[in-house]
């Protein structure tokens, strides 16, 4: 994974010097340990500062919204299918973008390295291949990186870029045999009462900051929902009703939408698996439509669309 | 001032034995973090932590806080006046509060509580709670408090501070509020030179081991306008998602929003949290919004810590140097990295 970050760098210099891209998007290394920033470089002389390691869980896409410039940007499976869903949903054009692909394989998840270190302090994580070596003030640890991913790349089944203009890596061998909604079907086997008591407890430490909705590339609104006032669709307090009422709401919004990203649940500061609510409704779309959000740029996705020839019955 | 030692069954113990006396806000393990809650039976308190993921400013300042209730229509004569509400100013203490959220009470005191404006909730919620500090034996990589002119056993702002000697807590009072908690708590014996010396070793041992120290003095003697209009803003908030992250977790922010919600013919004025990162904090009613762009945001948060709160109080900056917002970050803007970037311009 390291050895993109040249990579990344000697392209981005490139198209940088040749003026092919006015600006390039990618990560740079975080101040603190397992934390990575969002980076955008316009001087070629600076790419020095773009860096690569398996901490890129956030998603670019996010940076694309609304660009009227030539950007270039580093794209792996899942942040590559939200820019063919951002080009979709116009919210950028396909020939601003210069898209570097990154075949990939799997982000590891700061939190269960927290809890594999008992939530101690982690001073430096060095990264090789398969593996990667912990230190703290006064501890050492190797874990197998396999066993560390974040939850959605561990059923992640597009690794590989699906759009790019330039690939910095062999391609990677797709996951199979992998059962993604194992968790969706528990929920769905409980009875109504039981899945109000799931939902309000995954949701009870929501501060409503907003930091899932807002890492989210889906979430472009000019106003969104909860910020309107007239109608005021959904009150502000911290009542439990009112902060359901946003999670559930969020994720219609992503239906037919979302690529299991894995973003909002990386970024939240109270560690909610909100993916629970847009999973089911990823594979609602997978089983109603046979629909995975961003894997091409000539159909629309199944919401935003209506033929009259349509095979479900409830829409004739 | 009562200096008493307990081993930490017995300071368990005496904790039990004050939940009459006080409502005791103390932290708790929850999940993969810890938080402050009511010690009330079920909940163990467990002082082995670096610092609860959420300040306890909630304890003082609730993130949603009921002010006033009204009923609406004519027919009745008490409709349409706004009532206060009832609200529970009984004692609490938090116990294990580190010294850095105390000092954050005490920036947000200058507030909340000053010559031209007294908060009337927020000032009796603070009187009625007596902070029992938790010296800090082991700070994280990410503090800077002595950077901002507090330290990992600095005592400003607390009622009461305890220094964890391994096997045994000393606990040193250090007002009459934390005189009076001392004086309701059972066990203990009076320290000797001994644990004193030994209180004296940690505090120096821990304060070397702060690494970060953005300096901010230089803040002071910078002008607004060469800050504001400096060329940075842009790269530093490239990234910011224009959460609440940085804000709900600071212990110094203290921005709120009030708002009514009515059912039927009941209504509520409630007062919650709000955070500057958000477009909607500065929009006005007429449509137009003086911070419409998401560096102005974040530009507006640093420029408030910074600058604008040292020139306004002459008393330093206004952040504790927790360091929540550089964990929790989600991408990592660093007040450390900015703090540098406006001394250094």
């Amino acid at each position: 994974m390291l050895r993109y970050t040249e990579k990344i760098q000697e392209t981005a210099k490139r198209l940088l010097q040749e003026k092919r891209v006015d600006a390039f998007i990618g990560y740079g290394k975080g101040s603190v340990p397992m934390m990575n920033q969002p980076l955008m470089v316009s001087d070629p002389d600076r790419v020095d500062r773009l860096y690569w390691d398996n901490f890129c869980g956030l998603n670019l896409c996010n940076y694309l919204t609304k660009r009227t410039d030539k950007v270039g940007i580093v794209a792996n499976g899942c942040n590559s299918r939200n820019i063919v869903t951002h080009i979709i949903e116009n919210q950028i054009k396909r020939d601003q973008l210069y898209i570097v692909g990154i075949p990939c394989e799997g982000m590891i998840d700061h939190r269960a390295v927290m809890r594999a270190v008992k939530q101690k302090e982690i001073l430096d994580i060095q990264q090789n291949g398969k593996t990667f070596v912990v230190k703290g003030a006064d501890f050492e640890e190797t874990f197998e990186k396999e066993k560390f991913l974040q939850s959605n790349c561990a059923v992640c089944i597009h690794r590989n870029p699906v759009i790019y203009d330039e690939l910095l890596g062999d391609l990677v061998e797709e996951q199979t045999g992998v059962s993604p909604y194992q968790d969706v079907e528990k929920v769905e086997a409980m009875d109504p009462e039981k899945k109000q008591g799931f939902f309000t407890r995954l949701i009870s430490r929501c501060i409503r900051c907003y930091a899932c909705r807002n890492a989210c590339p889906l979430c472009y609104c000019p106003t969104c929902f909860v910020d309107e006032s007239r109608p005021q669709w959904v009150g502000k307090s911290s009542d439990p009703t009112d902060t359901l009422t946003f999670h559930f709401l969020r994720a219609y919004h992503c239906a037919g939408r979302c690529t299991d990203c894995g973003a909002c649940e990386r970024v939240c500061p109270m560690g909610i698996s909100m993916r629970q609510f847009t999973k089911k409704l990823n594979k609602d779309c997978q089983e109603l439509f046979s629909w995975e959000a961003g894997l091409t740029l000539d159909q629309r996705p199944p919401l935003d669309v209506y033929r009259p020839d349509d095979y479900n019955d409830f829409i004739k | 001032m009562t200096e008493r030692v307990y081993t930490k069954e017995e300071w368990i113990r005496g904790l039990e034995g004050l939940r009459e006396d006080y409502t005791l806000f103390v932290p708790v393990k929850d999940g993969d973090f810890h938080a402050f809650m009511p010690m009330n039976g079920e909940k163990v308190p467990d002082f082995d932590f670096q610092n609860t993921r959420l300040s306890p400013k909630s304890v003082i300042y609730p993130r949603s806080e009921r002010l006033f209730e009204y009923i609406l229509g004519n027919a009745d004569p008490e409709a349409n006046i706004l009532k206060e509400s009832s609200k529970d100013f009984s004692p609490r203490a938090i116990v294990g509060i580190r010294p850095c959220d105390a000092q954050a009470f005490q920036i947000v005191r200058r507030n909340f509580d000053n010559p031209e404006y007294r908060d009337p909730w927020w000032v009796r919620h603070f009187e009625s709670t007596t902070l029992v500090g938790l010296g800090c034996n082991e700070p994280c990589s990410t503090c800077f408090c002595t950077a901002v002119g507090g330290g990992p056993f600095h005592e400003d702002g607390l009622d009461a501070l305890v220094f964890d000697l391994g096997e045994r807590y000393l606990i040193k009072g250090l007002t009459d509020k934390g005189e009076a908690f001392l004086a309701k708590m059972n066990g203990g014996k009076p320290a000797d030179e001994a644990v004193l010396k030994a209180a004296e070793d940690l505090t120096a041992s821990a304060s070397q081991k702060i690494t970060s120290s953005p300096p901010t003095d230089p803040l002071k003697g910078k002008k607004i306008n060469d800050l504001f209009n400096a060329p940075f803003w842009e790269e530093v908030a490239f990234g910011c998602l224009n959460c609440g992250t940085c804000t709900y977790l600071c212990p110094t922010c203290w921005c709120f929003d009030v708002q009514d919600e009515v059912l039927g013919k009941e209504g509520d004025r409630i007062r919650n949290w709000d955070s500057c990162m958000f477009p909607l904090f500065t929009l006005h009613g007429s449509g137009h919004n003086p911070r419409d762009k998401k560096v102005q945001r974040v530009r507006q948060r640093f420029m408030h810590k910074l600058k604008y709160y040292v020139d306004k109080y002459d008393n330093g900056v206004q952040c504790s140097g927790c360091g929540r917002c550089v964990r929790y970050c989600p991408v990592n803007i660093d007040i450390r990295d900015v703090c540098e970037r406006m001394n250094n311009y």
